[in-house]
Formats: structure tokens, C-alpha cells, sequence
């Protein structure tokens, strides 16, 4: 149900999304029938004068087959869940598709960091561009993101995406996303990181090839000459 | 002041043993947080075997040896409170809390010498993990000990003697403790 | 110290109970410093409910803040972003820690078991005693972290290093300091108290009184200190190291000197996750007393009830790194906590048909107990369901820290903590103070807590669902949940908390003019309830029963159809 109030915008968020259907499915009719059950119960069962409660134990089998019954069948929905959970895990945490581009994501107190590779698509050269709370990525690309932290956990979040990973002081976690439409959106910080952690709002700028080409174009010389003229430590 | 409640036993356990039980048990997941965490932190960093060569082996064996016989003594004393010899009991908590006595008194010496030659506790993780789970232990050591004494009191007047076996129990879960302290923290090199 | 006499054969036998001891005792023996287990109920029952008004003012001032960001916060000032953290943070704490135990296992506890089970007092008084007080100075403690420099601790309930281990990042040296210590005095405290629970329930109780004859509750109380007991060692020795790292310079959890911070969360979220069901097995015991009740109806198939309960408490061992599926753990291993979290789904779900299944065939009358006790079960299914969407791994990839958690959470703390402590007090009022509480204010009290309730987490389901991120001070700054759509959203919620806040005044004016009623008028088994506590006389005196009472049956012996009665107390002879 993200989908009612969040586009889906990457190649695995409609699966998460499905995801979160198939559990709302396969639960929401459980959670209504012993609701209505429930209430009907209440209701049907009321005190009246007269009508003493019956002795019932609940050791007659033919009684307890009411609880057996209902509960195997929640194991069974329980299995569809899990092997749907498994599938989109795999899917979004352990499979890596070959990136197209790498991008560098570092999250500090209380900012991000984003260093994309530039125009030779190589992340750690001269032409990398390097942003703060501004992320740019091309649609149709698919993406790895090194995640990393200066201090303390942080958790980059884009919701539009689906995607979410905590980013770990001591650690560089590799991730991955491919977008499927263009637009601006949040970047959340989902790791309470200190007094700042409201505070950590960046946008995901999803651009088209041309305006991405575009962007990087501007950018590059820009932090050439940046790098250029920065004032160098002599003595 | 005691209640009816304390004379009863549904379960067939004396209650009091019943309660070192549930103490026992608590400390077990404690200290058991506390090794799997260094067991855990061992395994990933293969350098700690270098500092683990500087921990005295051989003053951690003879503490390992003073446990083990107190907890003999402590186990003859509950001998002696079964037979109703408070007094023997006694005597035989002394000579436990001497051993209580000795393992701090040894300690104390070779943390001294280890501090002397700069392995602090913020020297690194490994040196972390040693004075934090051996300093844990000390202090279950010394509180024992304590408690020992005024169990010792009481019995030598032939009074309270079940409680005898109450701390007899409390120490062989610390002497347990070193057990496996002294292979994780001394031996493995 | 007077001498402790070993009582003697006769004295066992004795059925009188013990006033003789103790002649008169001073306002300090009796008030301030009692070893009855009723008193010390009481102390504990009066500090969660202080505890709960602080944590309840903590919601207000920040719900404020989200509804109107910016504004300054009536008896409050201006809610920063810093002051935000630390009241989410300490919100969670106390209701957790200083609100749920001390209410539903501490007080219910120390109140019920020794009435439940026929005898006269807990196995160890002083013992007793000794965890109240070591409570309640962490209770002081945790509210003295508020004050000190840098102000109250602000990294979640959670306390994830390194924010929680270095001043120079969370900027509340003290604080946390003080906020850890007191988190491990509370720990202290119901290790101490579980000695009570489990020894006298299972040692002291009264002849003829087999393990199945116990009253649910008193199990669920028992298994609830063990489950605490058992998770909580590797926190205490995570609380030590992470002490350690505040203030002497170690680097358990620093990763820049050899440390993982990801250790300290598996070691609280290994205690973290039973937590949840030391405080929710209390709460169910507590509404299935009443729905036996009122329902007239025996606990549907108890054993079954019992033995799910052991399997829930051992699985809740298996489930803890659900909490972790986006920190970096080796992604293989959200596999195996995603089975094993959506197994422990299980025998909750047949717990909650066990609650239908008693209701069948009972004479149901709806007092202001059993109200809050179905309202328990209601409740707590949406929380239960909604637990599902976050135990698995894939759909968690995008719930995780969001409100959605958040939601789900209320919806089962609120029923365990809120809802469940009402339904006990409410229906054991009367065996506490003698007299009955009015039926009406109870009704009002009740819909006017649960509709706003509802309206105040149902929108933050929604939120959650839109991306909503938890622990942030204002939305202002995220321009897609900065939309006027969801800020009406967070301020209906906010409006409904101070409605449900301003009518928790109706449960105060009931407690205390019932509590001042002249006439004694509730006798000793207002509601006909056929457990022990009911024997006693309200208040049951020091030693609580003139006679110790036998146990001949069952504990919920409601409608049999060969007696006059519809109920069999469990202590009057066949």
C-alpha cells in the first residue's frame, strides 16, 4: 500500500510493493474474520436472564478442531509469506547486478555526501563530483552505492525507491538500485544519529540521459577548477 | 517474621535452593553475554592470540587451583551443616573464604604486573574483554566471599545451616565461571 | 534485629494468620518500609502510575512539536531538536521499563500470586523489599538524567553506539551515563523481584493446589520473570561494556579502535525481543482472569493456552535479529530470523483464538473490567497482524524505521501496557481497597482512552506507509511529507492524544472518590469470581486469609451445569 501515497520507482519497488499486497491479503482477512468473530461473540453470548454459560473445557476434540484447524492454516499462509520475503530479500540485498556506475554515499553528522564518478564513469578520478544532500542519477542505469559513515550509524533511505540501508562507521556496504522514472524526490536518514538526525533531508534528482549528461557536463569542470585554484598546505 | 509461605515446598525444592538457582541462572546469561561476545570478537580478529601471549598462565593456573580447592572445602562444609556440625561447616567456610582471599590477592598481583608492562584496559578490545570478564568474576569472587563469612557466622552457632549449601552452590557457579575464564582469556594463545 | 525462629511442624499446620507478630506497626514498618507483598504492590502500582504521568507528559510536548512545529509548547517551551530526541527517547524508556514491568509484573505480581495461591505472604519478604527499593532509585536515577548538563539522553530506547558512547557525539555525556544506569538498576530490581514470582509460586502454594489448578495469570507472571531473566544477562554485560566505553576510554563498540557497534545491538535486541513478551504474557493473563469472569466460561483448552505459551517464549529467543535486517548483518541471516519471526506468529494467533473460542457460550457481562480486557484483545490483534508486515525481511527493506513501526508497536504496547493495566486495576480495585469503583466514570473513562486511541496511531499507519521516517523533531524539512495532507494527519493524531490525556482526569476523579467512599461495599467476591484472592476479605489483612485456604479444583470453574451456582470457588470442598 506504499503505492497509494509514493510513487514506485525503482526495478524492485513495485516487487516490495506486491510484497506488502500479498501479506495484506493473505492477513487481512484472518484479522477481520476473528474480529467479526470476535464482536459477534460479544454480542450473541450477552447475559440474559436466565441462560446460565455452558461448561465447556476445551479438551473435547471435536471443540478444540475450532482452534487446530484455523491455526495450521495461518502456518500455511505464514509459508506463502516467507517464501515471498525471502524472494524480494535475495533480490534487493544479496544479488548485485553489474553496475553501470558506482556512486559513493557518505553519511556524517549531520549531512550526506555524494560523490558520483564523473564523466569517465570512474568512481576515485579527478572528475568525480562531489555533492552535499544533492544526489543525481540517470534513469534506466543500474546503480552501486558504497555506503559509509564518518561517525556514527546513519541509514540511507529513499523511499521512492524502497530502498533502505544503514551505513556503518568502519564499514563500506555496497548496495544497489536502478531507477524506472525520472522526478525529485526525499532522501530520509533512517538511523537516529544525534541531535541533527531531522536534519539530514537530501534529494534524489532521477534525471533522463540528456539531463544527466547534462548536469555532469556543468558540474565536472566546475570541481576541476575548483580543485585547481584550491589553496595548497606550502609551508 | 517469616511467613507460612516460606515453610511450604509444592515443588519438592527447598526454596532457598530454588532462589540460588534463579541467581545462578541470571549470572549465567550474564557472563554468558559477556564470552560470547569475546568468543565472537576472537574468532574475527586473528592478532588477539598475540596479546593473549601476555597473560600469565601460570598465575591464572594456580588461581584456577585455589578455586578448585576451595570449592572442595566448600563442599565438605556442606557435608559437615548435613550432619548438623555447624562448627566443622564453619571452619570449613573460613578456609574457602581464605581461598576467596588468596584468588584476589593473586590477581591483584598480576594485574599489577600487567598494568606495569602498559596493558591497560583501553589498550585494546582484547585487554577490554580480559579485565572486564575477570574483573566481573573478581567481584562475584569478593561478594562471595562476604556473604560467606556472615553464613559462616550463623553456622558456627548451629544456625541457619541449610544455607550452607545455599552459598556452597554460589561458589561452585563461580569457580564454573574461571573454568572456562582461564582456557578463553589464558590458554588460548 | 529480632532472632528468626525455624517454624516448626506446628506453626505449618497453623491456619491462623500471623497479625500477632507484628502487634502495631509504625507508619515507616507498614508505608515507607513494608515487607508485605500487598504494600509493596502498591509502592510499585504508585510509582509506574507517577512514572506513567511523566511519560505521558513527554508524548504531549512532543506530539506538539509535530503538530505545530516550531510553536512553543504550552507548559512545556519550545520542543528543539535536541529536546525531541530526548523525549522520544525517554518516552520509550519509562513506558517500557518504568511503566509495564513495574504495573503488570511488579504490582499484579506482588499483589495476586500469594492470594492466588492460598498463602500468606512472598517466600522472601526483605528480598522483596530490597527490589523495590533498588527500583525506585532508578526510577530517581533516569529522572535525574533529565537535569544534567546536556540534558536527558537522546538516542533512542535503543542507545545504539557510537551515539550512545561518545559525548562528543550524542552531546549528553552525563545523560546517558546516568539514563544506562539506571536501565541496569532496573534490571537489578526484577531479577531480585523474579526470585519472589517463581519460588513462592511454585513452592508456596496452597495444599491441594496441583500445578494446572494455578490461575493463568500466575503462570503467565512465572513464565514472564524467566523469559526476563534469561535474555536480559547478555544486555547487563552489554550495559557494563557500553559504561565502559562512556567513561573509561574502552572501545567495546568503537570501531575505530577494534570495535563493533553492531555487537550491542545483537546483544539488546537478544534481550530486546523476549522483552516484548515479559510485559505482553502479564497483560494476558491479567484479561483472561476477567474474560473468565465475566464470560462465566473456563480458559478455553488452559493447558494448550499453557504449553503455546513455553513455545512462545522459547521461539522468542529465535526472532531478535528482525530488529537488524538493514544494520549490516550478513544479509543470509535475515533468512533465517524472517522464518523464525513469522513461526512465532503462530501460537500468538492460536492464543487469540483461545479468547474467541472462551467467549462461545458464555453469559458475557460487559463491566468496566471486561470492557477493558475484550478491548485488550481487539486491540492487540492489529498490532499482532500488522507485526507481520515487519517480520518479513522483504517488505521490512521499506517499513524499517518508519511510522509504520511505530504504529504497530502502540498498537501492541498500548493493549499490554495501557489497556491491560486498566482491565487489572479496574477489576482488583475492589480486592485492594474494599470498595467499588463507579461503573459509569469506568465506561466513560474507557471509550473516551480507546476511540482516541485509535485515532491517534490508525493515521500513522498511513504515515508510515508514505515514507514517514521515526525520531524527527519536524517534517518541514522533507518536502514530499511536508504536504498539508499529512500534516493534518499529525495533527488530528495529536489532538486525539490530548483528548485521550484529558480523559485519563475521569479515571483519577473515579480512583479517588472510590477510594474515599465511606462504605466498605465491595465484600470479599464482588464480581463471583472462583479464584483464592477472592476468599480473602477486601483488603485482605496482614497474612491475608484468617484461614489458609485448601485448593479442591481448577481455577476457572464457571458453569457447571450439576450446581445451583454458576461458579465453584477453587477453595470450597466438593
Amino acid at each position: 500500500m506504499p503505492q497509494l501515497y509514493l510513487e514506485a520507482l525503482s526495478t524492485y519497488a513495485s516487487d516490495i510493493d506486491n510484497l506488502i499486497f500479498l501479506i495484506a491479503v493473505l492477513v487481512g482477512p484472518w484479522f477481520i474474520l476473528c474480529e467479526v468473530i470476535f464482536f459477534y461473540f460479544i454480542f450473541r453470548f450477552r447475559e440474559k436472564d436466565g441462560v446460565r454459560s455452558e461448561h465447556i473445557t476445551g479438551d473435547n476434540p471435536k471443540h478444540k478442531r475450532w482452534i487446530t484447524y484455523p491455526h495450521l492454516l495461518v502456518l500455511v499462509c505464514d509459508v506463502f509469506i516467507v517464501v515471498g520475503a525471502v524472494q524480494i530479500w535475495y533480490d534487493v540485498k544479496q544479488y548485485l547486478p553489474e553496475p553501470e556506475e558506482t556512486i559513493r554515499i557518505v553519511g556524517q553528522q549531520w549531512a550526506w555526501t555524494f560523490v558520483h564518478p564523473g564523466p569517465d564513469h570512474v568512481l576515485d578520478t579527478a572528475d568525480d563530483i562531489t555533492t552535499v544532500d544533492q544526489l543525481h542519477v540517470e534513469v534506466g542505469k543500474a546503480y552501486h552505492f558504497k555506503l559509509e559513515s564518518r561517525d556514527v550509524l546513519h541509514s540511507f533511505s529513499v523511499p521512492v525507491f524502497r530502498l533502505k540501508q544503514d551505513a556503518i562507521p568502519g564499514r563500506i556496504i555496497t548496495g544497489w538500485f536502478e531507477a524506472t522514472g525520472v522526478g525529485e524526490y526525499d532522501i530520509q536518514c533512517a538511523e537516529i544519529c544525534g541531535i541533527g538526525h531531522g536534519l539530514m533531508a537530501a534529494r534524489i534528482f532521477i534525471e533522463s540521459p540528456e539531463t544527466h549528461a547534462a548536469w555532469i557536463a556543468e558540474q565536472s569542470p566546475l570541481q576541476l577548477a575548483a580543485a585547481a585554484t584550491a589553496p595548497t598546505v606550502k609551508d | 517474621m517469616r511467613p507460612i509461605a516460606n515453610t511450604r515446598s509444592a515443588a519438592g525444592i527447598p526454596t532457598g535452593r530454588l532462589a540460588i538457582w534463579w541467581v545462578v541462572g541470571s549470572e549465567i546469561v550474564i557472563f554468558g553475554g559477556l564470552l560470547a561476545s569475546y568468543v565472537l570478537h576472537r574468532l574475527g580478529n586473528p592478532e588477539w592470540a598475540g596479546y593473549a601471549a601476555h597473560t600469565n598462565v601460570w598465575l591464572g593456573g594456580t588461581n584456577t587451583f585455589v578455586l578448585l580447592t576451595s570449592s572442595l572445602s566448600a563442599v565438605l562444609a556442606h557435608k559437615a551443616a548435613e550432619e548438623g556440625d555447624g562448627k566443622k561447616a564453619a571452619k570449613l567456610l573460613y578456609f574457602t573464604c581464605l581461598g576467596a582471599a588468596a584468588f584476589v590477592c593473586i590477581k591483584g598481583y598480576e594485574w599489577t604486573t600487567e598494568i606495569k608492562a602498559g596493558f591497560t584496559i583501553t589498550s585494546n578490545t582484547f585487554w577490554s574483554f580480559y579485565y572486564t570478564a575477570a574483573g566481573l568474576h573478581a567481584l562475584h569472587v569478593i561478594a562471595g566471599g562476604i556473604i560467606m563469612l556472615i553464613v559462616a557466622e550463623s553456622a558456627k552457632r548451629n544456625e541457619e545451616l541449610h544455607r550452607v549449601e545455599v552459598i556452597g552452590i554460589y561458589w561452585h557457579f563461580v569457580d564454573i565461571v574461571w573454568i572456562f575464564l582461564f582456557p578463553l582469556l589464558y590458554i588460548a594463545k | 534485629m529480632t532472632e528468626i525462629v525455624q517454624p516448626d511442624a506446628a506453626q505449618a499446620h497453623d491456619a491462623h494468620a500471623h497479625h500477632a507478630d507484628h502487634g502495631e506497626q509504625s507508619f515507616w514498618s507498614k508505608y515507607v518500609f513494608p515487607t508485605d507483598h500487598k504494600m509493596i504492590a502498591m509502592q510499585y502500582m504508585f510509582t509506574g502510575m507517577a512514572m506513567a504521568l511523566i511519560g505521558g507528559f513527554m508524548v504531549y510536548a512532543f506530539r506538539m512539536q509535530l503538530a505545530f512545529p516550531g510553536i512553543e509548547v504550552p507548559m512545556y517551551g519550545m520542543v528543539t531538536a535536541a529536546k525531541y530526541n530526548a523525549l522520544v527517547t525517554n518516552h520509550g524508556t519509562i513506558m517500557i521499563f518504568w511503566v509495564a514491568m513495574p504495573v503488570l509484573i511488579a504490582a499484579f505480581g506482588n499483589f495476586l500470586i500469594p492470594l492466588m495461591i492460598g498463602c500468606d505472604d512472598m517466600v522472601f519478604p526483605r528480598v522483596n523489599r530490597l527490589s523495590y527499593q533498588i527500583f525506585l532509585l532508578s526510577a530517581v536515577v533516569l529522572v535525574a538524567s533529565f537535569f544534567v548538563e546536556g540534558g536527558g539522553f537522546g538516542g533512542g530506547w535503543t542507545a545504539y553506539p557510537p551515539l550512545s558512547a561518545k559525548a562528543e557525539y550524542s552531546l549528553t555525556g552525563l545523560g546517558s551515563s546516568l539514563w544506562l544506569v539506571a536501565v541496569a538498576l532496573e534490571f537489578v530490581a526484577f531479577l531480585l523481584g523474579g526470585i519472589n514470582f517463581v519460588t513462592t509460586a511454585m513452592n508456596a502454594r496452597a495444599p491441594g493446589m496441583k500445578m494446572f489448578d494455578i490461575p493463568i495469570v500466575v503462570w503467565m507472571i512465572v513464565i514472564a520473570s524467566i523469559l526476563f531473566m534469561a535474555s536480559v544477562g547478555p544486555l547487563i554485560a552489554g550495559a557494563v561494556m557500553l559504561f565502559m566505553d562512556q567513561n573509561i576510554g574502552t572501545a567495546f563498540f568503537d570501531p575505530d579502535k577494534g570495535g563493533d557497534p553492531i555487537l550491542w545491538q545483537h546483544l539488546f535486541w537478544f534481550f530486546g525481543h523476549p522483552e516484548v513478551y515479559v510485559v505482553l504474557l502479564p497483560a494476558m493473563g491479567i484479561s483472561a482472569e476477567i474474560i473468565c469472569t465475566f464470560a462465566r466460561k473456563q480458559l478455553f483448552a488452559y493447558r494448550t493456552f499453557l504449553y503455546t505459551t513455553f513455545g512462545t517464549g522459547v521461539l522468542s529467543f529465535t526472532v531478535w535479529a528482525h530488529h537488524q535486517f538493514i544494520a549490516g548483518i550478513d544479509p543470509r541471516m535475515a533468512h533465517i530470523f524472517t522464518i523464525t519471526t513469522l513461526l512465532i506468529s503462530i501460537p500468538i494467533a492460536e492464543m487469540i483464538f483461545i479468547y474467541i473460542a472462551t467467549l462461545y457460550g458464555g453469559s458475557i457481562r460487559l463491566t468496566t473490567p471486561m470492557l477493558w480486557a475484550l478491548a485488550f484483545v481487539a486491540e492487540f490483534m492489529i498490532g499482532g497482524v500488522t507485526g507481520i508486515f515487519l517480520g518479513a525481511s522483504g517488505a521490512d527493506i521499506y517499513f524499517h524505521d518508519t511510522y509504520f513501526v511505530l504504529a504497530h508497536f502502540h498498537y501492541t504496547f498500548f493493549p499490554i501496557a495501557i489497556i491491560g493495566a486498566f482491565a487489572g486495576f479496574t477489576f482488583w480495585f475492589p480486592k485492594m481497597f474494599g470498595k467499588m469503583m463507579n461503573e459509569t466514570l469506568g465506561k466513560i473513562h474507557f471509550w473516551g482512552t480507546i476511540i482516541p486511541f485509535n485515532c491517534i496511531f490508525i493515521p500513522l499507519f498511513v504515515l508510515g506507509a508514505a515514507g514517514q521516517h521515526r525520531r524527527v523533531y519536524s517534517y518541514e524539512n522533507f518536502p514530499d511529507l511536508a504536504i498539508p495532507h499529512f500534516q493534518d494527519m499529525r495533527v488530528f493524531a495529536t489532538i486525539a492524544l490530548l483528548i485521550m490525556l484529558g480523559f485519563q482526569l475521569v479515571f483519577f476523579y473515579n480512583c479517588f472518590i472510590s477510594w474515599r467512599k465511606k462504605e466498605m461495599d465491595a465484600g470479599n467476591n464482588p464480581w463471583r469470581s472462583t479464584t483464592l484472592e477472592w476468599v480473602a476479605e477486601s483488603p485482605p489483612p496482614h497474612g491475608n486469609f484468617t484461614e489458609l485456604p485448601h485448593c479442591y479444583r481448577g481455577p476457572y470453574e464457571y458453569g457447571n451445569p450439576d450446581r445451583e451456582e454458576d461458579y465453584f470457588p477453587q477453595n470450597l470442598p466438593a
